[in-house]
């Protein structure tokens, strides 16, 4: 048999590839797509009832998913840099018993939310610990933990619920300009976050990790430092993320925010993080809160049961990932 | 050995190309039944890549092989296993936590997923392919955790035991003491008594001289002689393996030679280097030449701070510095242009403008915050100075061809303003043209007072560039060759091991 | 004396040595610990976790993992279940085939993800771990299977016994213990997975059919979680669509990383994954006695995985891991 020719590449090799025009680099986003899905679920839910043209209906549903959508804003920087995190919901529970425990035990209530915050950095410095000098899978040891913070939260609390004080209930109630208190701070954290990652050093750097980790050490850059920092600023905010829960539920339960980890991370997939890290929006995660929230208030207007919304959950997270690296593989020669 | 009859493999117009770049150019070859036969050259003058082509790890761009005469395709190493070809690699592939015997048979025993698999068979013909090759490994026991050299033979074991009639060992004495050496080389010999052909790659002229029965000697993709090891002395075959005509590739800008900027003494990594001192002055290229995996690279990390040494010193500036973390060095002045690019220096989705200004944060952000438009003056200057060839500075640098990106990396530690530079094979895989671009820089970078340490494997280069010339051998320094007396010989001759043979006869 | 040293070096000895430690502790402050009828509680209590950790075991020996099973578990006994409510007339056994098959199918589909997309099974399996809980509520209307419908016989297997008093379902969960050590030791597919998890770039070289014996370890882990989907009807004697299932992912990794499967693949024996799963048994058993209450549970869990994860780690650093091996 002769010549497996196959066949020289043309002499053209030196030169590099040609830029893309602007309306390609634009489209071919995957927040283009988040953006376009979100027009598409509003429209179609509109026709399904009127309630969703009624920006009010929407902030109001929106209140309760705001704390993980939060959350999620910095999982995205944590997905960014190449690492993931399952534990904040479950670490949103534990903070939040330790605060609900401590202010009924009679600390006062700054006291109280103190220890939570406390607990949920503590949480996110054992993560950072594992990951970082222990160099052990984030994916296997987050697991861990979420199952280790959970049951925390269960020794804490028990079966029964622990109730906060009447005036720390009720920050969904709270209004600016209209607006519910958690849809605030979301929007707020959302654009703090969003500048940061876009327009920090810090940010620039959370990118150069997740796209190659030696390549960042080797320029210079202090990559576990940075991991560090993303792993305790994740605890902090699921720390908040669990209190701002407890104030909007009026009690606490162990089994706070349960289920949370996909409702993060299927926040970022659809914003079109990229899973293998070193890709992905803060605005893509932004856009993505609201689809889930019009996709969620959809079907409980439609009346379906909660389980089955689950099940949309479980495949539009498989879909997202699947459509995020189909673009990421196009656009990348 | 050549009157032998029909060769056993014939390999004709055998020509290479990585991405445009020829590394093997139209090789005829043919390797008789029962001979041991060399295949020397420097680092990337091909004899790696013909091996790999018939062990079918790479596919020819053009060219035939014929075996026993029948015209054959490689098209992977499990075609090629089936073939009877088996390539044994330097540090063997290996599954570490299957058995020596599970080793030595995997990808033999053909069967359904549940079939048995014959355990008492298996590790009795293991026990037997290591009763023939005359050593004592318990095949029983998991292969983490084995020497080098009872791996090696498990995989001569592997090759035996699939009745391989040519068996390729890409470097094997590397890794070995010199009592593992003779008894590979019986081994060996044996082999070759029984008909097998072996292709024995390796850089120690003096194993050569004594295992093997022809040479090949292999110059920048062209096989440039085959003969019989007893026609030729060591001297001839360096001036062969080196033969090209040394071309004039720069005009050394006349630096003027200042102070000792870097200054590194006894540094130790056991296992890698040994004991290694030199300096490296203001204005002064230095040259580090040895072969692949002689611990240059090694080095340069220790300096760099990305595996620090466990003794010894490093001064910049006459200063003792504490160099722990890269970052540490980039603060002290220096600037390090790893080997390989892909996996060291490129972020290869991002801009090529993110790629340059990745070293210079306090530059670029002076609190923090980046300032898009001294981003953008930085990384434009930069492109234009080097003279970067790209579409767009925002396009993703994984889309510019080997040798702009190698100038893009080049470009992000010359935006961080270095005293001291460390260059490792700055030029590797890249055209003649782009070349000679980047020997002016190098040149202009050391008459602006820079100090350069420049790892090379090319000796030209070297030769061309370099104020001394400092030669490794594993792990340890073996020369120091001022610029005057600097021949392509004497760094050969430092660079290739002491023999060890000689040393366990001794 | 090389052979004793290399007995109790190994991770076998050393979960051993844990059961025996945490027997003779609390059986000294509770005596009533070591009786037969506690061996008894203990052994009613990890059936479900051993079958199901065999296959987990299987999934992370070849680098991947698997969170759906408890999902898998819970869907394939609803399925069952509303078979027996809905055709009281068929064969009871025939329960065994549905349910395996259900799960068997759940678990290609896993499978499928992973080779044909090239996702990371964490992510493919959180996705599928709330998908087939959903599918559960969707196909039982969110309704409970009540006790009168699973057939007796079915239920009579977790207390009857054909000797000595041991129930029928401990025999089944010998019997997938012994088919794993079969398929793991002695069959060229089992073989390969460990030759995939050790170094998948090398297996591939070797001729080893990458994503097929993925596909295989997926559909083994989703039959083996069907499979402990119709024995929890037989336990427990109803399925609910909530309850089923949930939150087994955790106990069932726990058990298998305490018994010495490595997360970074290659590494995992039949009888350690089995003593890990006595162990956790053990452990969950002790619990009531010594006054904690079962809800600490899932924290025991949460740091068993820890501990174990650290455990490999320095088992790792220190060159041990040699001697987790078993011999041919």
């Amino acid at each position: 048999m002769t010549a497996t020719d196959t066949s020289a590449r043309p002499s053209a090799v030196n030169e590099s590839a040609p830029a893309r025009p602007l309306w390609h680099v634009v489209l071919v986003r995957p927040e283009t797509m988040t953006l376009v899905l979100l027009i598409a679920a509003v429209i179609f839910a509109s026709h399904l009832s009127p309630y969703f043209l009624d920006v009010e209906y929407i902030l109001r549903s929106f209140t309760l998913s705001a704390e993980f959508a939060i959350v999620a804003l910095v999982l995205t920087m944590v997905i960014i840099a190449g690492e993931i995190d399952l534990s904040p919901a479950a670490n949103m529970a534990l903070s939040a018993c330790l605060f609900a425990w401590a202010q009924a035990a009679g600390a006062p209530i700054p006291v109280a939310v103190a220890i939570g915050l406390a607990a949920g950095l503590a949480m996110g410095a054992l993560n950072a610990f594992m990951v970082i000098a222990l160099q052990l899978p984030s994916i296997i040891v987050t697991i861990g933990t979420l199952t280790l913070y959970r049951g925390l939260a269960q020794v804490i609390a028990g079966d029964k619920s622990i109730r906060v004080p009447d005036w720390f209930i009720g920050i969904d109630k709270v209004l600016v300009l209209g607006v519910p208190m958690p849809v605030v701070i979301f929007v707020v954290a959302a654009l703090l976050l969003g500048l940061i990652l876009a327009g920090t050093i810090f940010g620039r750097q959370i990118y150069q990790i997740g796209t190659n980790e030696t390549a960042a050490r080797y320029a210079g850059i202090r990559t576990r430092r940075i991991k560090l920092v993303l792993f305790l600023l994740m605890g902090a905010v699921a720390a908040i993320a669990g209190m701002m829960t407890a104030s909007r539920l009026g009690s606490v339960r162990y089994d706070l925010g349960l289920g949370g980890e996909l409702q993060m991370v299927l926040m970022a997939m659809l914003g079109g993080t990229y899973i293998f890290g070193g890709r992905g929006t803060i605005l893509g995660t932004f856009l993505a809160a609201w689809l889930l929230v019009v996709v969620s208030t959809g079907m409980t207007v439609a009346n379906l049961l909660p389980a089955i919304q689950l099940t949309v959950l479980g495949v539009l997270l498989i879909v997202a990932i699947i459509a995020t690296n189909f673009i990421y593989s196009r656009t990348q020669r | 050995m050549s009157e032998r009859g029909a060769p056993l493999l014939s390999a004709r117009g055998i020509s290479k190309s990585f991405a445009g770049v020829s590394v093997l150019r139209d090789v005829d070859l043919d390797l008789e039944k029962g001979e041991i036969h060399a295949l020397l050259g420097e680092n990337g003058a091909g004899k790696s890549t013909f091996a790999k082509i018939l062990a079918g790890v790479h596919r020819p761009t053009r060219g035939t092989l014929r075996l026993n005469g029948e015209p054959v395709d490689v098209s992977s190493p499990l075609a090629a296993q089936k073939l009877g070809i088996t390539l044994i690699h330097q540090e063997p592939i290996s599954f570490p936590d299957l058995s020596v015997a599970e080793n030595l048979v995997l990808g033999h025993a053909e069967g359904g997923w549940f079939s048995r698999v014959p355990w008492s068979q298996m590790t009795s013909e293991a026990r037997r392919q290591m009763d023939l090759l005359g050593v004592d490994i318990d095949v029983t026991r998991p292969m983490r955790g084995l020497s080098i050299a009872d791996q090696q033979m498990v995989e001569i074991g592997r090759a035996l035991s699939s009745d391989s009639r040519l068996i390729i060992m890409d470097e094997p004495t590397a890794p070995l003491t010199p009592k593992e050496v003779d008894t590979l080389f019986g081994i060996v010999r044996r082999l070759r008594d029984e008909g097998r052909t072996i292709i024995f790659i390796s850089h120690r002229l003096e194993e050569v001289q004594a295992l093997c029965d022809r040479v090949t000697i292999f110059r920048d993709g062209n096989r440039i002689s085959t003969d019989a090891i007893d026609k030729l002395d060591n001297a001839d075959i360096i001036r062969l393996m080196i033969g090209r005509p040394l071309k004039e590739y720069m005009h050394k800008h006349n630096a003027s030679i200042g102070d000792v900027a870097l200054e590194v003494d006894g540094l130790t990594l056991p296992g890698r280097f040994q004991d290694v001192s030199f300096a490296v002055r203001r204005g002064e290229i230095v040259g580090l030449g040895g072969l692949v995996g002689a611990g240059r690279t090694d080095v340069a990390c220790a300096i760099f701070g990305i595996q620090p040494a466990e003794s010894g010193t490093v001064k910049v500036d006459g200063k003792p510095a504490d160099i722990r973390e890269p970052g540490d060095a980039i603060a002290l002045g220096l600037a390090f242009v790893p080997e390989d690019r892909a996996q060291a220096g490129l972020f290869r989705t991002l801009s090529v403008e993110q790629n340059i200004t990745a070293a210079i944060p306090r530059k670029i952000a002076p609190r923090g915050i980046i300032r898009r438009a001294v981003e953008r003056v930085f990384a434009a200057e930069s492109v234009q100075k080097l003279r970067i060839r790209l579409a767009s500075i925002n396009q993703p640098i994984g889309e510019l061809s080997g040798g702009n990106q190698q100038k893009a990396i080049l470009a992000r530690w010359l935006l961080s303003d270095p005293r001291i530079l460390v260059l490792d094979e700055p030029t590797r895989g890249i055209d003649i043209g782009v070349k000679a671009e980047f020997y002016d820089i190098i040149g202009e970078l050391a008459a602006q007072g820079r100090a350069i340490l420049l790892i090379s494997s090319e000796l030209p280069e070297l030769l061309a560039l370099c104020d001394r010339v400092l030669v490794m051998a594993e792990g340890r320094l073996t020369a120091e060759i001022p610029r005057a007396e600097a021949t392509q010989e004497k760094i050969m001759r430092a660079a290739v091991p002491r023999a060890q043979i000689a040393e366990a006869a001794a | 004396m090389n052979v004793i040293r290399g007995i109790l070096l190994r991770r076998e000895a050393g979960i051993a040595a844990m059961i025996v430690l945490v027997c003779v502790a609390v059986g000294l402050y509770k005596p009533q610990f070591l009786t037969l009828n506690q061996l008894r509680v203990i052994l009613l209590l990890v059936p479900l976790i051993m079958i199901v950790a065999m296959g987990q075991m299987l999934v992370l020996v070849a680098r991947h993992v698997d969170l759906s099973v408890g999902s898998i578990l819970g869907f394939s006994a609803m399925i069952t279940g509303m078979m027996f409510r809905d055709m009281p007339d068929i064969p009871w056994g025939l329960g065994f085939i549905v349910a395996i098959g259900t799960g068997a199918l759940l678990g290609l589909v896993n499978g499928a993800l992973v080779t044909v997309f090239k996702l990371p099974a964490i992510i493919v399996t959180l996705g599928t771990l709330n998908l087939y809980r959903g599918l559960t509520f969707i196909v039982s209307n969110a309704r409970q299977v009540d006790r009168q419908f699973v057939p007796s016989e079915l239920k009579a297997m977790s207390q009857t016994s054909p000797i000595f008093g041991i129930p029928w379902i401990i025999f089944m969960a010998l019997g997938v213990i012994l088919l794993a050590y079969w398929f793991t030791r002695h069959t060229q597919a089992g073989r390969q997975v460990f030759a995939l998890g050790s170094n998948p770039s090398a297996a591939a070289l070797r001729g080893v059919k990458v994503n097929q014996i993925t596909l295989l370890v997926f559909t083994i882990s989703g039959a083996l979680s069907g499979l402990a989907g119709i024995m929890y009807a037989s336990r427990w004697g109803f399925v609910n669509p909530s309850n089923t299932g949930a939150g087994f992912e955790f106990q069932v990794i726990a058990a298998v990383v305490i018994g010495g499967v490595s997360i970074n693949g290659g590494v995992g024996t039949v009888s350690g994954v089995t003593l890990g799963v006595l162990l956790l048994g053990c452990v969950a058993a002790a619990l009531p006695l010594l006054g904690i209450p079962g809800t600490a549970q899932g924290a025991i869990y949460g740091a068993i995985i820890l501990v174990a994860l650290i455990i490999d780690r320095s088992v790792r650093q220190h060159g041990f891991a040699s001697l987790r091996w078993r011999r041919a």
